[in-house]
């Protein structure tokens, strides 16, 4: 019994900003799914099954929001299934809803991630006190500084690699109307002066807050084949874990990622990632991680990913690889939805639909995720044919 | 009423189907379970609890996680108080080669639902599942307020308690169901917890005076009405086909699962019924009039009654033998536990059919619904 073909036929964003004050947790969703059951050209009782992701209930402070959004995503009467696995939770909730169609149980879901950050706070949410355990308060940047440190001294990266990463993000995010950071005057000296954080992590160098919500509809071979709007032809799909602590973890290039990485690529027949896939989204929260995902990846060899951020590999202005057309998390971090935007782009590219960020001609594009301590991952490559 | 009716009608006819539908899915069987309630789990962190209940329920048939194709588990942040709560947890499994894995922020029984989905793409066979919950480490009824509507209904802290009790109230005052009822759904609780070492609220002669005596603590509920709240958690191992008939002698199979959900607002719904449970059921084919056993997740008295009305629950049917949540409830795994109890009775060869139930959210809004089989 093989997998059913399953096809990306709807996306919908909302604007991403660090406070939404005009809407609800429950319009906000609301939005982001309207659009893609637009796009998709679907109505609400089309849909089978509701699947939704964000990262903790407590950056909104409610508690499994999903029950009391309930109506707003027209899931009354239908299955909903609430993931949440971290970082990733927005690609994990995308290939939980492409499992349901793959599975032939369901043949239209939509699926939605989202955040809306201003309602609570992040830092209270990150920092509630634990029996037996000291918190550092360090944040994720703390958390991540040390590992980059590591990274630079294995590779021996130049030291500016991080701030041209976050540059060629935010020059593209200019492109993408739905991004947060729209930074028309910043100049690269800027980023470099911008205030150190956690060395070598500087301000303009991490990801923004943000309030969004991301959402897609999938369908299965028969959708696809009827859909009005190009779709995106979903030809493999991976989720890795593994434990966050214990000695000899590799925690720059953690085996959780190649192992998803060589899983995905081999369902989707690709020997080459660098020369067959077109366009990459992948999980930035800190410039650093560009390099260090290109390198787990397998897009770079190892030690050597900066030297695509270096040459230009992964501008959208000429690149051979253009990584984070969209601005990606550098410029737009509603957490929960943030890796579903990933998953979005990609489909987008592929489609022809990315606007003023397309890359000409893509025909396969790739969307990542990670979470927690760089321990969950999901990916999947996504084509403009069937596999 | 008679739109209510022809609607239910539709519903059967749609259920039907879907039920001959449900015969095409691949069989899939819980093959092991290990599980652990008590009224207060100290000195153990969920770490710890897990990777006992994991380790026993793998062990138990001989399956080491290499071997598991994929792992989903539940839980809730708000219940641990901690944000990413699931990650150290993740720890109990073991999770080194890296697994393929995923977390819902739901019961267990719907993380065993994701299972099931991935094994139905049938490129794993096998799968393990987990749930669990602390809820000694807070106060539940403050926990369960932050679940409801964040703008117009949260910020009056009603408690789960209270909102049960309104629907108990509204049960009463339709004629729908009697203190005496509801105080004798109560005793069956005790007396069948009785032989259930996980079972905390237990009584082998309790008298329906006794419980009817007791004091009212949320009007009209008394003490033994409502759910005794306990620390534990569960581990289940799906297997699919061949795989699952090497594992285990007598798997009990998955015939049917489905979980449906309610609008959350309380005053839309009519709170004396619960339409996506009776929905979920239809969905899984349950069959009635052949289940041996049904394992209902309720917080009350009265809820078990409306469960039981909306699975069409004859004397056939021997009920929540486990004691229920009524005499254990671990919030996150008390459906999942559900799900385990159902299983092996039937992997033991006592039952041969039966319903196991999950409900999350106020008032019995969302429902899951699971029907095995030993054949």
């Amino acid at each position: 019994m093989s997998a059913e073909l399953t096809a990306v036929l709807g996306v919908g964003q909302t604007k991403y900003s660090s406070t939404r004050g005009d809407v609800s947790i429950a319009g906000l969703c609301r939005e982001a799914a309207y659009r893609a059951l637009e796009d998709a050209c679907l109505d609400w009782k089309e849909i089978d099954a509701v699947v939704i992701g964000k990262a903790p209930d407590f950056f909104e402070g409610v508690m499994m929001p999903e029950l009391y959004l309930a109506e707003a995503l027209g899931a009354v009467g239908k299955p909903i299934l609430r993931v949440h696995t971290a970082g990733s939770v927005g690609g994990s909730t995308a290939l939980v809803a492409a499992s349901l169609i793959q599975s032939r149980v369901h043949e239209k879901v939509l699926t939605i991630g989202f955040e809306k950050q201003s309602e609570s706070n992040a830092t209270w949410a990150l920092s509630l006190p634990q029996p037996f355990s000291v918190s550092i308060n360090a944040g994720a940047g703390g958390y991540f500084s040390p590992i980059i440190r590591q990274y630079m001294s294995r590779s021996g990266a130049p030291e500016l690699i991080g701030c041209m990463v976050a540059f060629k993000d935010r020059q593209h995010a200019l492109k993408n109307p739905y991004a947060h950071l729209h930074q028309n005057d910043l100049t690269f000296e800027e980023v470099v002066e911008s205030p150190m954080l956690w060395d070598p992590i500087r301000y303009s160098e991490t990801c923004p807050s943000s309030d969004g919500a991301c959402a897609m509809v999938l369908g299965n071979e028969v959708s696809g084949d009827r859909a009005d709007n190009p779709v995106a032809w979903i030809h493999g799909t991976a989720m890795r874990s593994e434990s966050n602590n214990f000695p000899g973890r590799d925690e720059v290039n953690p085996l959780a990622s190649r192992q998803c990485a060589a899983d995905v690529f081999k369902q989707a027949g690709i020997t080459n990632p660098l020369k067959e896939i077109d366009v990459v989204e992948i999980y930035v929260p800190f410039s650093w991680y560009e390099p260090m995902w290109l390198e787990s990846l397998g897009f770079a060899e190892l030690d050597h990913g900066w030297r695509l951020v270096e040459d230009g590999t992964t501008s959208l202005s000429g690149g051979e690889l253009p990584v984070n057309c969209s601005g990606g998390v550098l410029s737009s971090n509603p957490i929960g939805a943030s890796g579903m935007i990933r998953f979005a782009e990609a489909a987008l590219q592929v489609r022809g639909m990315a606007g003023d960020h397309q890359v000409e001609g893509a025909k396969k594009s790739f969307g990542h995720a990670y979470g927690g301590g760089a321990q969950y991952f999901a990916m999947w490559i996504v084509g403009s044919e069937k596999p | 009423m008679n739109l209510q009716f022809l609607s239910k009608k539709l519903v059967i006819a749609h259920g039907i189907e879907q039920m001959n539908k449900t015969n095409s899915f691949r069989d899939v069987a819980v093959v092991s379970v290990a599980s652990h309630q008590t009224k207060i789990l100290s000195e153990v962190n969920e770490v710890q609890l897990m990777a006992n209940l994991i380790s026993k329920c793998r062990n138990s048939i001989g399956v080491t996680q290499e071997e598991i194709g994929f792992t989903c588990s539940g839980s809730s942040d708000f219940l641990a108080g901690q944000a990413f709560s699931f990650v150290h947890t993740l720890d109990s499994v073991g999770a080194f080669p890296p697994i393929s894995e995923s977390h819902v922020e739901m019961d267990g029984a719907f993380a065993l639902y994701e299972a099931w989905v991935k094994l139905q793409i049938g490129e794993v066979d096998t799968a393990l599942v987990y749930s669990y919950g602390k809820p000694s480490a807070g106060s539940i009824i403050d926990v369960l307020a932050t679940q409801l509507d964040p703008y117009y209904v949260a910020p009056l802290w009603p408690d789960c308690f209270s909102l049960a009790a309104l629907q108990a109230r509204l049960l009463l005052e339709k004629g729908l169901t009697t203190f005496e009822r509801m105080s004798e759904i109560a005793m069956r609780s005790q007396n069948n917890g009785f032989d259930n070492p996980n079972a905390v609220r237990t009584s082998k002669d309790i008298s329906l005076e006794n419980l009817m005596n007791e004091p009212v603590i949320v009007d009209p509920l008394r003490t033994s009405d409502i759910s005794e709240i306990a620390d534990g958690g569960c581990a289940v191992i799906l297997a699919a086909e061949d795989k699952a008939k090497s594992l285990c002698e007598r798997p009990a199979w998955i015939k049917g699962i489905d979980h449906r959900i309610d609008s959350h607002s309380l005053g839309v719904r009519d709170l004396t019924g619960s339409p996506s449970a009776f929905l979920a059921a239809e969905k899984a084919g349950r069959n009635s009039d052949r289940l041996d056993l049904a394992e209902i997740h309720g917080m009350t008295s009265a809820q078990e009654l409306i469960l039981e009305k909306e699975f069409s629950l004859s004397e056939k049917t021997h009920i929540n033998l486990s004691g229920g949540a009524l005499a254990a409830d671990t919030m996150m795994a008390s459906g999942l536990i559900r799900i385990a109890e159902v299983a092996s009775r039937i992997m033991s060869g006592q039952m041969d059919r039966g319903l196991a139930h999950a409900t999350s959210g106020p008032c019995l809004q969302q429902n899951l619904v699971c029907i095995l089989e030993g054949k």
